[in-house]
């Protein structure tokens, strides 16, 4: 295959050896996604990679103005590949799943601390009591619903972020912002108690 | 609401990391290719582009494509 600099690739992309640098750009793209997915993905790996790739190709070509130089072009468009992948491996891992589904009303998962670990002592599992009774408060009280709910299938449910957010009619980068904003309130909430995080975490850990 | 010692402990972690400013996953994204090009000439990406690595730590979704990325730029030197 040949070896381009930046510009070249530029301008092969947008001249009359398109179709050849399509095709290189292809391969190299499929073997990086082969590579990196070969662990995640059991059945038709060449397939789906080959999807992704088309796909991917597609995105390049119509984003080709905002790449910026920074880094050599096949990682930039080995970072939009990696992208359009994970969107779709996502997608397929939680179709079926709402919110609703993932954070039922106070579901059975919770193993109140003193029986999670019959180690601790009890100064110990009474502090573990009082921490989770005051963040399950400070959730209900200081976040806004919206905060909580996002907070909460992402820490408990599991869910990617952009995977939350299609289901909360928004963007990932505005759910970023969203729960940046629920981290810094908790952050407040805990110093006005006389908290840090470490503190907690520190509660929770086994002896 | 009811939560386990876990997902105490994984909120607890993630309020640790926040920053007063962080990059969103779309500035993450926009510098990815360059801090992963630090990261495999051997440089220190993260003193580097300390932003992202802070973005890294606490996302795991842009972590996850990382990683790959990382992986599949290890295959295309190969």
């Amino acid at each position: 295959m040949q070896m381009r600099t930046n510009s070249e690739w530029l301008d092969d992309l947008h001249g009359p050896d398109q179709d050849q640098a399509i095709e290189d750009l292809r391969k190299v793209l499929k073997r990086g996604l082969i590579y990196s997915l070969s662990s995640r993905i059991k059945t038709d790996l060449e397939t789906q990679v080959e999807d992704f790739v088309q796909d991917a190709i597609l995105r390049i070509l119509d984003k080709l103005d905002t790449f910026r130089g920074e880094s050599r072009f096949t990682t930039w468009a080995q970072k939009v590949a990696v992208r359009v992948a994970f969107t779709e491996l996502r997608r397929q891992r939680w179709k079926d799943i709402s919110l609703e589904d993932l954070l039922p009303e106070d579901s059975g998962d919770y193993t109140p601390p003193a029986l999670a670990d019959p180690g601790p002592d009890t100064e110990k599992r009474a502090t573990q009591t009082i921490f989770t009774e005051m963040i399950e408060t400070m959730l209900e009280e200081d976040l806004t619903e919206r905060q909580r709910t996002a907070m909460m299938a992402i820490m408990k449910g599991g869910m990617p972020l952009e995977e939350v957010a299609r289901r909360m009619d928004t963007n990932r980068n505005a759910l970023y912002k969203l729960l940046h904003d629920a981290r810094k309130q908790m952050r407040k909430s805990l110093l006005e108690k006389g908290l840090t995080p470490q503190e907690v975490i520190e509660a929770f850990e086994a002896q | 609401m009811k939560l386990s010692s876990e997902v105490i402990q994984k909120m607890m972690h993630s309020v640790k990391m926040t920053r007063e400013h962080e990059l969103d996953c779309g500035q993450c994204y926009d510098e990815l290719d360059q801090f992963v090009e630090l990261e495999l000439s051997g440089k220190n990406a993260a003193e580097a582009l300390p932003l992202v690595q802070e973005h890294l730590d606490i996302c795991g979704a842009c972590r996850e494509e990382y990683q790959a990325l990382l992986n599949a730029l290890k295959a295309i030197m190969e």
